[in-house]
């Protein structure tokens, strides 16, 4: 071996760098539903709006050249879907589970439409920043190349945390989450509240779009998202409905996507689609020891159409 | 005004015979279509035309017939390998008129592409792959395919001169006889300059996946690989992030020196333009298309894309020597004694397979110095 290669400390390096490069998308969009979910509605098409997030900013990203321009849209149209779901589901008897399934359809369908001649060209890519400036190697430099968008993500989890705790925004959230009734009598308007929750969340979800396209993988393209949306919406239920929860459990996610083409990469190479399983099958295994059929799932919003 | 519209028994009886007529008479509608200078072409792909890989490869063979006079081009982009592109090729059919078509992807092949043409015995079917055989499968269905490993194996050539570190790396999707033709031709190529290299193999599982591919890309790279390249649909992803981390790719299905100019120091692109003009100047003549049509370098089917600003004169002068001997006589580029990476002999001293042995389809081990295993 020579001096370029890491060797065996290519896979926790490797699990490191891709906890950092791949969770964010789940990041952004875990977060988002947890806001939606908190509220008492449950947005499944945050998939839909991830990847028309991820269109609208690398199209915007081509057209002006500012990738942050990019990110900006993206929210604007991920709070529009959001927007038409908190709309839709405010009607009566309409079912908010499969509202989310139509608008993942409607968002997937008109980015690739749209997104037709964004394809080939190439759009500046978002800043990243050094800190792995200290080291000699070149594989921790390129890991410890950090997006600002992973450094606001994990930043935003804490505060979300916070501001559920301590804040009256928060509050509001909580009670219109767990009883409509409740936050009637408290004079709250619910369907305001869910509007508005929804809202966010897809303004969110949409953010992790345009990383997807602006920085890692970095280029548009009708399969860039392959169902990452519908993974991170899951997520928020394995980390229980807590911010926190979701900033690990994306990483958790993140590294062990990393995790098959790193054990290849030093020579463990049968079996490489069982570790491409590897994140799934970690999942069912918690969901399945942490579950009780005496009880609810613990943290779950009282209000979401899941428990009723 | 209203007579005009208005039904009479003559007009009735006129418009019905001409119609049983055209019926009866079968091929009489579809002459006059003739006549008029008119063959349609329909082509049908798995993704998007524009992506820099295979789509794009076969959408530039189309635009190619589109330039021929009498010729009208019907594309879809998108087409999953479901009931969905028996529905797209019966609606170039009935719809568009469509006499020759051309579904590119793989997997349209067997149902989709059998139960069409046994459906239709006058419409002319060309699938891009090897899956048609003589006797089997109906006469008016074919394939068409390239000898591409030969270009992994000049591919290989530049990155031998390119690479400090002496590992190479590729990207692969899935562990098919196609895959594994051009990651062993890529190393031999590498190893004919010298023998020392190693190629590091990841395979992705999948023929488009973004993220993984980007992943599979930082993983070689961290293991010191500082040439890549790959065998995936797009190969986009896969060069803008290797170039990214500042290691040389080599391309593969279409050109994509624009996405990393200085990186790229070649690429096996396939040359579809050249393959789709000649079925179609055929069944515009009215002769028959061949059902097994093959090529390599020699015959137009493959291309390599210009080399780049990085490819030294003393690789130029070895790539360019090689080329050049592929274009006179059938190029072995597997030839005996070679050994697996398990350290089985595969080929036996003294034996070729030139481009077009039939040995080469079923290829199913790594040679030595692929670090990797095919399953």
């Amino acid at each position: 071996m020579d001096d370029t290669a890491i060797g065996l400390w290519g896979v926790p390096l490797a699990i490191l760098a891709g906890a950092i490069r791949v969770s964010t998308p789940f990041i952004f969009v875990s977060l988002g539903e947890t806001i939606t979910e908190r509220s008492g509605r449950i947005n499944l098409g945050l998939e839909g709006t991830l990847v028309f997030g991820a269109m609208t900013a690398y199209a915007i990203a081509v057209v002006t050249g500012s990738p942050w321009l990019g990110v900006a849209g993206a929210m604007v149209v991920g709070a529009a879907f959001g927007l038409v779901h908190g709309f839709i589901c405010r009607l009566p008897k309409v079912n908010d589970i499969a509202i989310g399934i139509a608008m993942m359809q409607f968002g997937l369908g008109l980015a690739f439409f749209l997104g037709k001649s964004y394809i080939q060209p190439a759009a500046p890519h978002l800043p990243s920043i050094p800190f792995g400036f200290w080291s000699g190697l070149p594989q921790v430099r390129a890991a410890l190349d950090i997006n600002v968008l992973f450094l606001a993500g994990a930043a935003l989890a804490f505060a979300l945390r916070w501001a559920l705790a301590n804040t009256r925004l928060g509050l509001t959230l909580r009670v219109v989450g767990d009883s409509t009734d409740a936050a009637r009598a408290m004079g709250i308007n619910p369907d305001r509240v869910r509007l508005v929750a929804t809202a966010i969340g897809g303004a969110f979800a949409a953010v992790g779009g345009a990383y997807l396209s602006l920085y890692y993988p970095g280029a548009w393209n009708e399969g860039i998202s392959s169902g990452q949306g519908l993974m991170a919406v899951a997520l928020v239920i394995f980390a229980r409905w807590n911010p926190v929860g979701c900033f690990l459990a994306a990483l958790l996610f993140g590294g062990a996507g990393a995790l098959g083409p790193a054990l290849q990469s030093v020579g463990v190479t049968s079996g490489y689609y069982l570790f491409y399983a590897a994140p799934y099958a970690l999942t069912l295994v918690i969901m399945i020891a942490t579950s009780s059929p005496n009880r609810p799932v613990p943290g779950m919003p009282g209000a979401l159409s899941l428990t009723k | 005004m209203i007579d005009r519209f208005s039904l009479n028994r003559r007009r009735f009886l006129q418009t019905t015979a001409t119609g049983l007529l055209a019926g009866a008479v079968p091929g009489l509608a579809s002459g006059r279509a003739f006549a008029a200078g008119g063959l349609t072409v329909g082509f049908v792909y798995v993704g998007p035309k524009d992506d820099y890989g295979y789509n794009q490869a076969h959408a530039e063979g189309a635009a190619a017939v589109k330039a021929l006079e009498g010729v009208t081009v019907v594309e879809e982009e998108n087409v999953p390998e479901t009931v969905d592109v028996q529905k797209t090729m019966e609606s170039m059919i009935n719809l568009d008129g469509a006499t020759l078509l051309f579904p590119t992807s793989f997997g349209y092949f067997d149902p989709h592409v059998l139960a069409v043409a046994a459906k239709y015995p006058d419409i002319q079917f060309r699938h891009c792959g090897g899956l048609w055989q003589a006797g089997k499968h109906p006469e008016n269905v074919g394939s068409y395919f390239g000898y591409i490993h030969q270009g992994q194996y000049l591919n290989g050539i530049a990155a031998g001169y390119a690479t400090k570190s002496k590992k190479i790396g590729f990207v692969a999707a899935k562990p098919i006889p196609q895959v594994l033709q051009n990651l062993n031709a890529f190393l031999l190529g590498a190893r004919s300059v010298d023998p020392a290299i190693t190629c590091q193999v990841i395979f992705t599982g999948e023929w488009s996946l973004a993220v993984k591919e980007a992943e599979a890309v930082n993983a070689l790279v961290d293991q010191g690989a500082d040439v890549i390249t790959c065998h995936v649909d797009s190969p986009k992803v896969v060069v803008q992030t290797a170039a990214g981390r500042g290691a040389f790719v080599c391309g593969y299905h279409a050109d994509q020196s624009p996405l990393a100019p200085d990186k790229y120091l070649t690429g096996a692109e396939w040359a579809w333009g050249n393959v789709y003009t000649d079925f179609v100047k055929k069944a515009l003549a009215g002769e028959k298309l061949g059902n097994f049509v093959r090529g390599g370098l020699k015959d137009g089917f493959v291309k390599m894309s210009p080399l780049g600003p990085a490819v030294s004169a003393e690789a130029r002068n070895r790539f360019e020597a090689t080329l050049a001997e592929i274009m006179k006589t059938k190029y072995s580029v597997f030839k005996g004694p070679l050994k697996d990476n398990k350290g089985n002999e595969v080929i036996t001293a003294g034996a070729a397979y030139p481009e077009d042995a039939i040995e080469l389809e079923s290829m199913d081990y790594l040679v030595e110095g692929v670090v990797g295993s095919a399953s």
